[in-house]
């Protein structure tokens, strides 16, 4: 049976990282996620698969790291907070030009600014809407357990890898800090630069061998005819994602005239306030968006076509993921939303009042 | 004797370097990039490392130095070449890393990756061409603009009180343990090219040897952006940059290098 362990999230990601036999990992500290790299380099990786781990002068070196491993075809992660990632975001369109796998990890805090220390959800448009410049997607993954922050790094990694794209884990400092039980899987390895060649190859700037022609990884394109077509072939990826992508979990959906809508640590406190709504008679349902980008779109519409009344987007933001409900109902159902801000966790009482007030009534 | 009977394969005394491409360099007339990217690859082919070769192109006027060097390479953001060469030697630290970077690029909005990847003493070679001035955007000031020098950003002339005084990187970089041969050249005749290709070479196998950063500054001219015609833009350099940008080795093996100023 496999071994149970009791971690924080960030600890979950971190030792995730190494069992699934990624190459490297760099990052700059940052509340609420440095015992990522506290845990790294406690463990010392480099001792159990050869990973490297280096801490950088700043988020900006950090995803530049990323972006010359990455372009090196190895499995390379970071991971930071809100202002760090503001940081990160130049980086992270530069990756998503130059198509380019990595891992990014948000463990999201209170904002604007320098804002809180405290859990938060309020950089949803920024990781889902592109962030930084250009038109770009990351597909998006938001955990809400701990199992989650460790089980999604290998998904993440296998899209980002089949699109040849950033993929960002959206978490928020109550999963990166709560401590839940986990189970890893065993211990993969890493790729064999034999193995890096066969699979990434022919992009990958593994040195210039005499039958090939060199690999070349930039983002820039000084014709413009031609980074439209780079763009449309960009599109097209996302478009591929859309389709192939989605993830979402349901809870008591079937018979439910009114619909909460959360992901991540806001989609737990929705769970408690499901249990006490149903209890009181309340038909009520929860869908958990697993993946932010792409969105679970069909599935919410299937929801507006088989009646359900009302929909409420429960995030721990001014109200952000709500806009994407919205879009997806198009006017057919009363769409609201509840979130508190700045680092405040709402409780399932709070929701349920919610609940009632703003779409039962 | 018909010309065509001189042009043959067996009667050449020169050809181009197998690591440059047929591409025709983007550079205007009279610039030095074209002569600093020929001994750079040269060199990689002296040494017979052109497979384990990567290099990293910067952004201003050399952001497409990947068209011309025939080997693989990476486009970084600008500044950040120092990261993305401090990553590719770190994952892979049998193949040899070298960055290409400008002033602008080097000295302004990199100084942070390049004084940090040079202070961790990474196994990497930095190429750093300064030519006093951002030729790319179209002649503005750089860090490294000389006093009282025109510019599209300084049309008045640089001063201290707007702008501060000329960033010399490459004492600077000096300074850090994490340096092994640290040396400034220029490329504007047969005989600094022969030194600075020299000093590239012995970068490019310490690099290898993994006894930390290399850093080779060429000081380099700006026709276009100086508004000089090439002839007169060397002269130029030779008189005002060299004053303050003393050609020579700054540190070698490790060690500074007494009388830095003298060639």
């Amino acid at each position: 049976m496999a071994e149970v362990k009791l971690m924080k999230g960030n600890e979950a990601f971190a030792e995730a990282a190494i069992r699934v036999g990624s190459d490297a990992y760099f990052g700059y500290p940052i509340t609420p996620q440095s015992e990522v790299i506290e845990y790294l380099m406690t463990e010392q990786p480099h001792m159990r698969t050869g990973m490297v781990v280096l801490q950088a002068e700043s988020e900006v070196a950090a995803i530049n790291m990323v972006y010359g491993a990455a372009g090196a075809g190895k499995k390379v992660l970071t991971s930071s907070s809100s202002p760090g990632i503001s940081l990160k975001l130049e980086g992270i369109s530069y990756m998503a030009g130059a198509e380019l796998p990595a891992v990014i990890l948000n463990v999201v805090r209170g904002g604007p600014g320098l804002g809180t220390i405290q859990p938060s959800q309020a950089d949803y448009f920024q990781a889902v809407k592109g962030g930084g410049h250009g038109d770009y997607k990351m597909l998006v993954l938001a955990p809400s357990s701990v199992q989650e922050m460790a089980d999604f790094v290998e998904d993440a990694f296998d899209v980002a890898f089949r699109y040849r794209n950033p993929v960002m884990i959206l978490s928020d400092g109550v999963i990166g800090q709560m401590m839940e039980k986990v189970v890893f899987k065993p211990q993969q390895d890493r790729w064999t630069e034999e193995e890096i060649i066969k699979m990434n190859g022919s992009w990958a700037t593994t040195g210039k061998t005499a039958d090939r022609e060199r690999n070349i990884i930039t983002s820039l394109n000084m014709r413009s005819d031609a980074m439209e077509i780079h763009n449309h072939k960009l599109q097209a990826k996302y478009k591929l994602m859309e389709e192939n992508e989605v993830r979402f979990e349901e809870f008591m959906c079937d018979d439910a005239e009114y619909i909460m809508v959360a992901y991540g640590s806001s989609a737990r406190i929705a769970q408690k306030t499901l249990d006490i709504a149903r209890s009181k008679g309340i038909k009520v349902g929860l869908l958990r968006p697993i993946t932010l980008f792409p969105y679970p779109t069909k599935k919410i519409q299937e929801y507006v076509n088989n009646g359900v009344k009302g929909f409420l987007s429960v995030e721990m933001s001014a109200g952000q993921m709500v806009e994407d409900v919205r879009l997806a109902v198009n006017g057919k159902a009363e769409v609201e939303h509840y979130g508190r801000n700045g680092g405040i966790v709402p409780s399932p009482t709070e929701v349920l009042n919610a609940l009632e007030t703003q779409i039962i009534k | 004797m018909d010309l065509k009977d001189i042009i043959k394969p067996e009667n050449l005394v020169y050809t181009k370097t197998k690591n440059m491409t047929d591409k025709e360099l983007s550079y205007c007339p009279g610039c030095g990039h074209g002569t600093a990217h020929m001994i750079t690859m040269e060199a990689v082919e002296e040494l017979g490392i052109t497979e384990k070769t990567i290099g990293v192109a910067p952004v201003g006027c050399s952001v497409l130095a990947y068209e011309f060097m025939n080997v693989d390479m990476q486009q970084a953001a600008h500044g950040r070449a120092p990261a993305v060469a401090t990553a590719l030697s770190r994952v892979m630290p049998e193949k040899v890393i070298f960055t290409y970077q400008g002033d602008g690029d080097l000295a302004a909005i990199g100084t942070a990756e390049t004084i940090h990847a040079c202070n961790r003493g990474e196994n990497i070679v930095i190429i750093f061409v300064n030519n006093g001035i951002y030729g790319m955007t179209g002649g503005q000031m750089a860090p490294t603009t000389l006093m009282g020098m025109k510019s599209s950003t300084s049309p008045y002339g640089r001063t201290a009180e707007q702008n501060g005084n000329p960033l010399k990187m490459t004492e600077l970089v000096a300074q850090l343990e994490g340096t092994y041969n640290v040396s400034r050249h220029s490329v504007h005749t047969f005989k600094n090219v022969k030194k600075a290709k020299k000093a590239i070479k012995k970068a490019f196998q310490d690099a290898m040897d993994k006894k930390g950063t290399q850093f080779v500054e060429i000081v380099s001219n700006c026709n276009s952006g100086w508004k000089m015609s090439p002839v007169k833009s060397n002269e130029w350099m030779e008189e005002h940059m060299f004053a303050y940008y003393p050609l020579g080795q700054i540190k070698k093996d490790g060690v500074l290098v007494n009388n830095s100023n003298q060639n």
